[in-house]
């Protein structure tokens, strides 16, 4: 782990009408790490990962990327930057016109200048890897919602992106696909060496694959730290959160 | 003290409703400067255009077609049983083909074009904003400007004008069916009267109508689609469905008012 983490939240607020969803978040994620964000649904963690990517701006508050900024940042390095990140969206946001390989291959064809046959092969490889087969020329709608998921999965890393946000990964997949999902996170993360920031509820499978955890309860960071220091926190509303029991008035 | 609350409201009323009335006017301002200015952006997308041009001009060919021939031939009667009143029959051929090229051919296409095509514009990308496609797509850092209204801006531009043409076209001949064949008109006077009446400056007016309609009718379904989600009176499906009759009304509305301020310049 270095010093200066690569993405920092600091002090972010953001509120939807009168709904207050960040209330003064202030996290931080080192590359090279699976950071993973659990908390309750509803509760804020997408909002949080949209801030990542730019799809929300904060209220309030600075968002730093290698200690920078991002509103400081000009515009082509912003650009540069996005450049490194991928995003696969919780409930997948697949191109419903176009067939599973046209989706995979999109950020390809747009962004890059590779030929069709390149593409074509990274494409097939990335499919290959996430046991998608015989699947190139059906639409989003003809497939399962686990399917489905992979798709989404395969379009997110096709780029071989530097950091990779996953919004619920593995939500609606059987057991056997979600540890298969998990794994390739995992294998993934070493291979390339990315930064992964995960929002998962499905604990305690995440943690496994997980350099770090953080937990965001009524808009702020309730914890921040390393798997084995989850577990072995004292913090009644985490352990409550962890054991999947409601805490009571009296504690 | 209440008298004066009561007609400060309506005032207000007004007031507000007129200010964001004219920052809708600036946001479609600056969507189309910003599409425009993506038609151009390099790589130019230009299987993206054909393909758009395919799905707004070709496929509404057979519409076009359609509605020319009966225009036309609606023309062609009502011409002759007015000017057969003055004697004047003979005129038919100018009469037809002066009134589909300077009004009704680029203003009918215009509008029969958004009932095809721009309703399915604005629904398809509304579909993609509630569904996070359009989210998507920034993720990816790819401009959805330059995706999805770029090459829809350029298709119409190149399709109104040649739609206007082939509806002009048909028009003139359902009028011959009429006049000539059906009320018996000399085809050789109508076709003549055509020629000599009809100048360039009644084509090219046809022309730049039907230009400014397709960016008209581009920029209004492709922006009530991209901006369904902050409607407030509806989400989601409701959203949609609201957008696209926006996206239709709007258009109509406009194709009109443009057309008279248009003409009262060109005449």
């Amino acid at each position: 782990m270095t010093d200066q983490p690569f993405i920092q939240f600091r002090n972010v607020f953001k509120a939807f009408g009168a709904k207050t969803v960040l209330n003064g978040v202030d996290l931080s994620i080192y590359k090279g790490e699976v950071t993973t964000i659990i908390g309750k649904s509803g509760g804020g963690k997408s909002v949080l990962l949209k801030h990542i990517i730019g799809l929300a701006v904060p209220d309030s508050g600075m968002m730093l990327f290698e200690g920078r900024p991002f509103s400081e940042m000009k515009r082509a390095e912003k650009k540069t930057m996005k450049r490194k990140f991928s995003y696969m969206f919780q409930g997948t946001a697949l191109f419903d016109s176009m067939t599973v390989f046209e989706n995979i291959a999109l950020p390809l064809v747009e962004r890059t200048s590779l030929q069709k046959a390149e593409i074509r092969k990274q494409v097939e490889e990335q499919m290959e890897q996430l046991d998608l087969r015989e699947i190139n020329d059906k639409y989003p709608s003809q497939l399962s919602g686990g399917m489905q998921k992979r798709v989404a999965l395969a379009r997110a890393l096709v780029t071989r992106p530097e950091i990779v946000l996953f919004d619920e990964p593995t939500t609606g997949l059987d057991p056997i696909r979600k540890n298969a999902v998990h794994n390739m996170i995992s294998d993934y993360q070493k291979k390339f060496g990315f930064t992964g920031v995960v929002v998962s509820h499905e604990i305690p499978d995440v943690l496994h694959i997980s350099q770090r955890v953080a937990m965001l309860n009524e808009g702020q960071i309730l914890f921040e730290g390393s798997p084995e220091e989850l577990r072995n926190t004292s913090d009644p509303l985490v352990q409550s959160f962890l054991k999947g029991s409601q805490l009571t008035v009296d504690g | 003290m209440s008298q004066i609350a009561v007609m400060k409201n309506p005032l207000s009323a007004l007031g507000r409703r007129s200010i964001s009335m004219i920052q809708e006017m600036g946001r479609i301002a600056i969507f189309f400067y910003r599409g425009f200015v993506h038609m151009f952006s390099l790589p130019l997308q230009i299987s993206k255009i054909v393909q758009q041009i395919h799905f707004i001009g070709m496929k509404s060919v057979f519409v076009i077609v359609l509605t020319g021939a009966s225009t036309g031939m609606v023309l062609g009667l009502q011409g002759y049983y007015t000017l057969v009143k003055f004697g004047s029959e003979g005129l038919l051929g100018a009469a037809v083909a002066l009134t589909l090229i300077r009004e009704m051919g680029p203003v009918m296409s215009a509008i029969m074009v958004t009932a095809r095509a721009g309703s399915a514009i604005a629904a398809e990308i509304g579909i993609m904003r509630i569904s996070e496609q359009i989210d998507a797509l920034e993720t990816m850092d790819i401009n959805p400007m330059r995706f999805l209204v770029g090459p829809r801006l350029a298709a119409s531009l190149i399709s109104f004008p040649l739609l206007t043409a082939i509806f002009d076209m048909v028009g003139i001949f359902g009028g011959y069916l009429t006049g000539s064949v059906l009320l018996g008109i000399n085809p050789g006077i109508y076709f003549n009267r055509i020629e000599t009446s009809v100048e360039m400056v009644d084509i090219t007016g046809g022309f730049v109508k039907s230009l400014l309609f397709a960016a008209i009718v581009a920029i209004i379904c492709c922006f009530q689609g991209y901006y369904t989600h902050t409607r407030s009176q509806g989400f989601g499906a409701r959203g949609v469905s609201l957008s696209t009759t926006s996206a239709v009304v709007i258009s109509c509305v406009l194709i009109l008012v443009t057309d008279y301020v248009i003409t009262s310049f060109l005449l």
